[in-house]
Formats: structure tokens, C-alpha cells, sequence
């Protein structure tokens, strides 16, 4: 097991050097000067002035060169200062991943609980009502659009009802990490996040369920006189979930990717929500450090995705 | 991901009254739509949408006397009401006709992905079946690329772009298209990979076929059919990605209505026009089920083997 692991991240490695080439490009092929950037709205500089902070950035470089360095600071998780804050952008991005982990983290688990019961449901009441209901809310649910799907969120339960607050993290005043007014807080990014993940789960355990289900073990579990509740739990969930792991990496795309404009639209201050502002301020160290943390937290759960296939699956070490 | 999850179903044998003659695949696979009420439901859909959206001048000229630029400060917010045509689903904060600005906004939103699902295609297919035929370093750069896409958050990845341009909407149609191509190679590569060891393959380069005629004659027609369904779904979910990325103000630029960017300035307009958000939600969501549900269907239609495989099921 030791030896995947170790392969696994070595793996990851090409990948990780794939994004950072990647973020680093599209970054410097940008029309704006950098040096126009960090200075604003000050304008009592003289062009030496300018051409001096040029040079010590390194910003006459070759391409290749400055490429090297900022690798060189990037491997020690300095991304340089906020053109916007003057703070160190590591210290940012390290304020916000908490936030953001607490969203992905919870929506996996409210994933899991309601998407699973779903999908054994569906298998077992095959072309009954209740699998058609569920097959309609699996393609819906697919179909809709994660953000706007928040904002009738907010629309409705938020500014008509009243029954959730409309965006930010706590109450003005509280300030907790786990209390029961964030949890109150996150029930909204939450639910909607989770909606993707909830269509696809059932669809994918469904067709599962029905494989497992026909297999011979399973008639052998059943005339040993199992009770089904027994036999479905132990014989043919556990079976079934296998191939569902995969499902993980998905699901964690969903919820990295969507946490941009989720943590928008409620107004959550995630990595998502300081890349997007960092964007609108033109803020390129923070939008460089966004983009490679949210690649990284994606590279980091398909291992985990991976190692947990390993698993639950002792046959895939093998490849 | 669920595409590599190769499971197939048993197929069904009708029974022999509804049985046929087999034909060849698209005549067999139109029999076989045509008793599919869902998806020939959907299509109705899409194609009045597509209707919609292409007549949207004439319509804007002769029914709502409306175009979708023009303002009326004075009639802002106003409520949905039957008294004007171009007031059916009521004014945005400018005072603009909301349901003129719809219509071009299908406009915007076919456009983009019709042109990103074809510029997908093209690449996705390329990449994909010359990867999984020459397999060796070519193989692993493709595959290499693909995993370092992969691992970048598409938003993410947009953001940096919309930093640097202001993009029209048909080079983000090829934007958007030249970063989706990801599914469609996989899905081609793996494919390629089993098809290339199949023996009309071997027939034909021992009669000395060059590998440009081997995959354009005998590895192409035979995954085109899973391509056209992954085609349909990834016109959905370039959909999807354009309306977030337009409402997050990267996208589409007014004065263009797109459903994405008519819906950027709502969270201060909910409670004054809460009507203005939900119109634009409805059109992409209806939108993309219509496109998934036909995915699905001609999957069905086109090869019963296949279910499960593929289509909106994927990622």
C-alpha cells in the first residue's frame, strides 16, 4: 500500500508542473503591465522610477528564466504580495481553504447520505413510480444551473421566507468555525453544491445495484435464509459502492469548480470568492496562487480517490 | 470517471410483431426514436428554441416593437403584465423588454454551444483516436495534457483568460470548445485503443492501408455514432459553463443579453424584480435537459448496447 501511495503522488508530480507552467503563461501573456498593476492610482513616479522596480522584479528576464524563478518561489509557497492588500498572498489563500473545505466536506457527506439511499431505492423498485421519479430528478438536477439554482435559493427561502439568512458566513458580531449559527449559514451553499452530486449518484448505484444484484453470491446469501435487509447491506451495497468511489473525483470537481461562483452568489469567503475578486481587481499574484491551490486540492482528491479505490478494491494495485 | 465504466445491459428482443427487417444503423436507429415519445419531445423542444432564437429580429421588429438595446428608464422593474407584448415577462432595471432579451439570449447560448461542442469534437477527436492508434510518446503527451486540464477547475481556468481578453462570443464559443475537448479524447482514445486490435483493422494494413486511411475508414465511422451522443451533452454543459461564467461578468459582455450575464446584477434586484431571475434560470435549464434528454435517447437509438454508457450519465 505504502508503494501505491508513493507512485500515486509521484504520479502527480507532471501534473501539478502541467498547471503551474500553465497558470504562469496565461499570466504573463497578459496586456497589462505588471508594474502598472502594483503601482494604481499613483502617478508621481518617474519612468526610472518605474523601469527600476521593473528590473528588480525581474521582469526583463526571458521568459524561461522568470519561469524558473517563480518556480523556485512557488515550491516554497511564496506567491509574492496582493497587488490589492499589500499582504503576502500565501497568508490569503490560508485564511480562505478552511472556508472552502468546510462547503466541499459537508455537500460530499450530504452527498453520500441522501444520493445512496436513492440509488438502492431505484434498483430495487425498478420501473416503478418511485424509480421514475428518481430518474427524473437525477436528469433535472443534472440540467440545472448550479448558481442560479442558488439565487431562487436566495430568492426564496432567503428575502421571501426569511428562513435562512442571505449570504456571508455568521451573524455580524459572532465569529465561530463550528457553531450552530455557521452551520445555519451553510445549509444554504451546501444544499445547492450538493444538487449535482445528488442527480448523478443514484443514476451510477442504480445500474450497480442491478449488476451485483443478479450475481450468484447473492442468490446463495438469499437461500441461506438472509434476511434482504441483511443480504442488501452486507452482500450487495458493499459490492456495489465499489465502482462508486470513482464517482469522487467527479463529485470533487463539482465542488472545487462550482465553489467559485457558489461562494458568489452566497456571498461565502472561500478561495473561490477571493479568486473571483482578485480577478475583477486585477490582482495577478492572487488569481495565480487561486488558480494552482484549486488545481492542487484537485490533484490531491483524485489521489484520494484513488488510494480509496486501492481500498476497497485490492485487485487495482495489481495495475 | 463513469465513462470508462464500460457496463452493458441486455438488450431486450421485441417481440415479433414490432420486430423489423434490420437496415442500415440510421435508418434502424430513426425506427427505434420515433416510439421514443421522451426524446422526440425534447427534440420539439429544442427545435422551436432553435426557431425561436434564429427568428428573433423578425420577431423583436413585428410582434414586441422592442429591440433588445433599447432602455426606458421610466418603466423600470416593471411587473409582468399582459398590456404590451414587449412587457409579457416584464422589465429589467433599465427598462429593458425582458422577453426580447431572452430570445437573443437563446441565441447567444445555441451559438456558443453548437460552436464549442463542434470545436470539442474536432480536437477531442483528433487527439484522441491518433493518441490511442500511435499510442507511445504521442499517447503519453495526450495524455499528459489531459490529466493537467483536468486537474485545473474549469472556472478557475476562465478566470485567468477572461483577465486577459474580452472575448466575442464566437472565439469563446472556441475557447470554451478548446478546453471541453477533454471527455471526447478520452472517450475516443479508449476506444481506438480496443477497435485498432480488431481483424478488419489487421485486414487492412496488411493490405498496406496507411494509418491516415486505418483510422479515417475503419476506426472513425465506428466510434462516430458515441461521438454524437458526448457531442449533445457537452452542448449542454458548454451551456452551463458560458451562463456561469457570463453571470460571474467573464463571459458574454453587454450590451449582449445572454441568459448568463442577465442574471449578473441580481442579487441586488431580488427584491425589487424578482421575476427578472427566474425567466433566464428556466430557458438553460430547460434548455439542457431537452439536450441531455436527446442525448440520451439517440444513445438508446442509436445502439440499445450502449445504455448506461456515455451521455449526461458522465462525470
Amino acid at each position: 500500500m505504502g508503494r501505491f501511495i508513493l507512485r500515486r503522488l509521484v504520479q502527480a508530480i507532471p501534473t501539478l508542473f502541467g498547471v503551474l507552467v500553465l497558470t504562469f503563461l496565461l499570466t504573463r501573456l497578459s496586456p497589462a503591465d505588471p508594474v502598472q498593476l502594483m503601482l494604481g492610482g499613483q502617478y508621481d513616479i518617474t519612468v526610472e522610477d518605474r523601469e527600476r522596480l521593473r528590473e528588480s522584479l525581474g521582469l526583463n528576464d526571458p521568459l524561461p528564466f522568470q519561469f524558473v524563478t517563480w518556480l523556485w518561489h512557488v515550491i516554497q509557497l511564496d506567491f509574492g504580495n496582493s497587488f490589492y492588500y499589500h499582504r503576502p498572498v500565501i497568508q490569503m489563500i490560508g485564511e480562505r481553504i478552511p472556508n472552502s473545505l468546510q462547503i466541499s466536506i459537508s455537500a460530499l457527506l450530504i452527498t453520500l447520505a441522501v444520493g445512496v439511499p436513492l440509488g438502492v431505492i431505484a434498483a430495487l423498485r425498478r420501473g416503478g413510480p418511485v424509480d421514475h421519479a428518481i430518474r427524473i430528478f437525477s436528469v433535472s438536477g443534472h440540467a440545472i444551473p448550479t448558481f442560479w439554482f442558488g439565487l431562487i435559493f436566495v430568492l426564496v427561502l432567503g428575502v421571501q421566507l426569511r428562513w435562512f439568512p442571505i449570504g456571508s458566513m455568521n451573524v455580524v458580531g459572532s465569529d465561530c468555525s463550528l457553531c450552530w449559527d455557521r452551520i445555519w449559514h451553510l445549509i444554504g451553499p451546501v444544499a445547492v453544491i450538493s444538487i449535482g452530486g445528488i442527480a448523478n449518484l443514484p443514476r451510477i448505484l442504480r445500474t450497480e445495484v442491478l449488476e451485483v444484484i443478479s450475481q450468484d453470491y447473492v442468490r446463495t446469501a438469499r437461500s441461506k435464509g438472509l434476511k434482504e435487509k441483511v443480504v442488501i447491506s452486507g452482500h450487495v451495497l458493499r459490492n456495489a459502492l465499489i465502482p462508486v468511489v470513482t464517482l469522487f473525483g467527479g463529485l470533487l470537481t463539482i465542488f472545487v469548480g462550482g465553489s467559485l461562483v457558489i461562494e458568489q452568489v452566497f456571498n461565502w469567503p472561500g478561495l473561490g470568492r477571493l479568486t473571483f475578486e482578485a480577478a475583477i481587481n486585477k490582482d495577478y499574484p492572487v488569481v495565480q496562487a487561486g488558480v494552482v491551490f484549486s488545481s492542487l486540492l484537485l490533484i490531491l482528491s483524485y489521489i484520494l480517490r484513488d488510494i480509496s479505490y486501492a481500498i476497497v478494491d485490492p485487485r487495482i494495485k495489481v495495475r | 470517471m463513469a465513462t470508462d465504466a464500460t457496463t452493458v445491459a441486455p438488450v431486450a428482443i421485441p417481440p415479433a410483431e414490432i420486430r423489423r427487417a434490420t437496415a442500415g444503423l440510421w435508418s434502424d436507429a430513426l425506427w427505434r426514436l420515433r416510439r421514443d415519445p421522451t426524446t422526440i419531445g425534447a427534440l420539439i423542444v429544442l427545435i422551436t428554441m432553435v426557431a425561436l432564437a434564429l427568428g428573433a429580429d423578425v420577431l423583436a421588429d413585428n410582434v414586441f416593437h422592442w429591440s433588445f438595446s433599447k432602455q426606458d428608464i421610466l418603466s423600470s422593474y416593471e411587473k409582468p403584465s399582459l398590456s404590451e407584448p414587449a412587457m409579457w415577462l416584464g422589465s429589467d432595471q433599465l427598462g429593458r423588454s425582458q422577453i426580447v432579451r431572452l430570445l437573443y439570449g437563446a441565441r447567444v447560448s445555441l451559438f456558443i454551444g453548437t460552436f464549442g461542442a463542434a470545436t470539442s469534437m474536432i480536437i477531442g477527436i483528433i487527439l484522441g483516436v491518433t493518441a490511442g492508434y500511435f499510442r507511445g510518446w504521442w499517447d503519453d503527451l495526450v495524455v499528459w495534457l489531459v490529466t493537467t486540464l483536468n486537474s485545473i477547475p474549469t472556472l478557475f481556468l476562465l478566470l485567468i483568460v477572461g483577465l486577459l481578453f474580452r472575448l466575442a462570443p464566437l472565439p469563446l464559443a472556441i475557447f470554451l470548445g478548446a478546453l471541453g475537448w477533454l471527455g471526447i479524447a478520452n472517450l475516443a482514445r479508449g476506444q481506438t485503443i480496443s477497435l485498432r486490435e480488431r481483424e478488419y483493422v489487421l485486414a487492412a494494413r496488411t493490405i498496406g492501408a496507411t494509418p491516415l486511411r486505418v483510422m479515417a475508414r475503419h476506426i472513425f465511422p465506428n466510434i462516430l455514432p458515441l461521438m454524437i451522443i458526448l457531442a449533445m451533452t457537452d452542448v449542454g454543459g458548454l451551456i452551463l459553463t458560458e451562463s456561469a461564467l457570463s453571470y460571474l461578468g467573464f463571459g458574454i459582455q453587454p450590451p449582449v443579453p445572454s441568459w448568463g450575464n442577465m442574471l449578473t446584477g441580481a442579487t441586488q434586484f431580488l427584491s425589487k424584480g424578482p421575476w427578472l431571475v427566474y425567466a433566464p434560470g428556466v430557458m438553460i435549464w430547460i434548455t439542457v435537459l431537452c439536450l441531455y434528454l436527446v442525448g440520451d435517447g439517440l444513445r438508446d437509438a442509436l445502439d440499445p448496447r450502449l445504455r448506461g454508457v456515455g451521455g449526461s450519465a458522465r462525470k
